[in-house]
């Protein structure tokens, strides 16, 4: 509870900190105070519609990364497991390329997250077919390998014919991961899907409590396998699917968050997942407030600070977790 | 009364028959020995009656008749597999066994306290309670998740080689904590290699081979030298004893 708390709090700060981040002379109170007070003066403006929906969306999408990472860690009992890995960020990735390339962007602003949303939907299809019902972790992951492997080659192929340098460079930029320039349309579009998949994922934490034993005992202990499999599945696509449509992709909050909070909840894993949601949103939240602070002119992409910090602090982790083996 | 009726069971894994026209009845208060050569079929038949094998099995198990959430209730099981996923602590993993009685949603009622604490004495795990059990000895975690089976509180408890690999006083403890479930009005079935500790703390014997059940009775009605020899290849030492009864496996027969 005392972490739950600390969490919150810390998320809390951060939410505030990142409303004050960005270009504007004016100070913390007015900020805050426009931001109440719907005036239609310019600093309202840019508190209510460009701060805002930033910051809640760094909130949504650290939340999904997070609670996705670490529901597919338990899942596949592996701390090695990330939300990527059953190819929905690959596939929604390539929906966003599509959109860009064929020019669908300039006509319609929301065609690009709707169609990496599209993508995400037919990969989530693609996969129940290839898994299935009866399917085990293994073909879980192997089906997942596939479809990433699919769409970051379509992906490539995109970028190769590409005729429009312009696209391809738009497209790459986009790949990088970004919450700059976002709306409330994009906040209205990824809400309903995150907040589905986030119900589906906290109710596994008794499965995943189980499966700590081992599937037969989890079975053995009434834990319905293929229904979990499947409440995982769709629960992990809507939210990484939503991500990584308003935002591009997003790397390494799914894999590092829960392995950072894991000692703090006594490994349990359904305990891990409220945390790694509060974890993964903290998380992004500082990466979006850093990106702004430590280059404001130049337009520092949120995906490639997050791989810069993420990287090493995972190095850290193996290496932390290689003494403990030794 | 009965806890558990197979009635002509058989399983087919892959092209092979691994079991063959299993029936027999558990019932309260009895304390059964599953033995065998490798390979004749003892998980099968134990993963075949909890329902676990859905879909390669014809016959009728009563355990695998119920909903999940009841058969959980019903029966706990042990698997050989002692997989411990996460750096749990003892008392934690001891706790999971709670999961199939916690109403959804809520945490450690007073009673599943109670049964978990009782588990972890039963075994001998006071001083490990807090300790993370992925760090302990093989041994010591075989004895924690046969805790966590206790901890389920079912009336019916299956457990796979649940005493392989412990040092003989556990072993011995280990049984006496079984022996002592049935006489409370529990069952345990339970498989094993060691026929010695069989013999002397089990009330009954299925002896599989090939798939088939060829004996079902007391200790001394399976153990006979006939029976050793066809389904183990060996000869065996058999006494009762004023110290109870003594078997000891002897010379492998050519």
């Amino acid at each position: 509870m005392r972490l739950a708390g600390g969490l919150i709090v810390l998320v809390a700060g951060l939410f505030i900190l990142s409303l004050l981040s960005g270009y504007s002379s004016a100070g913390a109170f007015d900020s805050l105070t426009a931001l109440v007070r719907d005036d239609a003066s310019p600093l309202s403006v840019v508190m209510r519609e460009i701060r805002l929906p930033r910051a809640l969306l760094a909130v949504m999408i650290g939340a999904s990364l997070g609670l996705s990472g670490a529901a597919m860690q338990g899942y596949l009992r592996n701390p090695l497991a990330e939300p990527g890995l059953i190819g929905i960020s690959g596939a929604a990735g390539l929906g966003a390329v599509l959109a860009i390339q064929s020019g669908l962007v300039l006509i319609f602003p929301l065609a690009l997250p709707l169609a990496a949303l599209g993508m995400a939907v037919l990969a989530v299809l693609l996969i129940l077919a290839l898994a299935g019902r009866r399917g085990t972790s293994i073909t879980l992951i192997l089906a997942g390998i596939a479809i990433s492997a699919l769409a970051g080659a379509l992906t490539s192929l995109v970028l190769n014919l590409s005729p429009n340098p312009f696209a391809a460079a738009d497209i790459i930029f986009w790949m990088m991961g970004s919450l700059a320039d976002r709306s409330f349309a994009h906040v209205w579009l990824a809400l309903p899907f995150m907040v589905l998949g986030w119900g589906m994922l906290i109710s596994l934490g008794r499965g995943l409590d189980a499966l700590t034993l081992g599937e037969d005992a989890a079975e053995a202990m009434g834990l319905r396998l293929s229904r979990l499999r499947l409440m995982l599945i769709l629960g992990v696509a809507a939210c990484v699917g939503a991500a990584t449509a308003v935002a591009g992709a997003i790397g390494f909050v799914g894999l590092v968050v829960p392995h950072l909070l894991r000692g703090m909840v006594g490994a349990r894993a359904s305990a891990l997942l409220w945390a790694s949601a509060l974890g993964g949103a903290a998380m992004v939240l500082a990466a979006d407030i850093a990106v702004r602070e430590l280059l404001p002119a130049r337009d520092l992409k949120l995906g490639v600070l997050m791989a810069l910090v993420g990287a090493p602090l995972f190095l850290h982790l193996i290496y932390r977790t290689r003494k403990e083996m030794a | 009364m009965s806890l558990l009726t197979l009635r002509d069971l058989d399983v087919t894994l892959g092209n092979r028959r691994v079991l063959n026209g299993i029936s027999l009845t558990v019932r309260p208060g009895e304390c059964i020995g599953l033995i065998g050569p490798n390979g004749a079929g003892k998980t099968t038949l134990m993963r075949a009656a909890l329902g676990l094998l859905a879909g390669t099995c014809t016959g009728s198990s009563t355990l695998a008749a119920l909903s999940p959430a009841r058969r959980a209730r019903a029966a706990a099981w042990m698997p050989q597999a002692r997989e411990i996923a996460w750096p749990v602590t003892v008392e934690t993993l001891v706790a999971l066994g709670r999961i199939p009685h916690l109403p959804r949603g809520t945490t450690l009622r007073p009673q599943d306290q109670s049964a978990v604490d009782d588990a972890i004495a039963r075994m001998g795990l006071d001083p490990l309670r807090n300790r993370i059990a992925t760090r302990l000895s093989g041994g010591e975690q075989a004895r924690v998740l046969i805790a966590r089976t206790l901890a389920q509180e079912t009336p019916l408890l299956l457990a796979d080689e649940p005493i392989a690999g412990l040092d003989p006083a556990h072993q011995i403890a280990t049984m006496q904590v079984f022996a002592g479930l049935a006489r409370s009005g529990h069952a345990v079935l339970v498989s094993l290699h060691d026929l010695g500790l069989a013999a002397r703390h089990c009330t009954r014997l299925l002896m599989l081979h090939d798939g088939k059940l060829v004996a079902d009775g007391p200790p001394g009605d399976v153990l006979t030298p006939q029976n050793m020899a066809q389904v183990f290849g060996i000869s065996a030492f058999y006494r009762d004893t004023d110290a109870g009864p003594v078997f000891q496996p002897m010379e492998v027969l050519k």
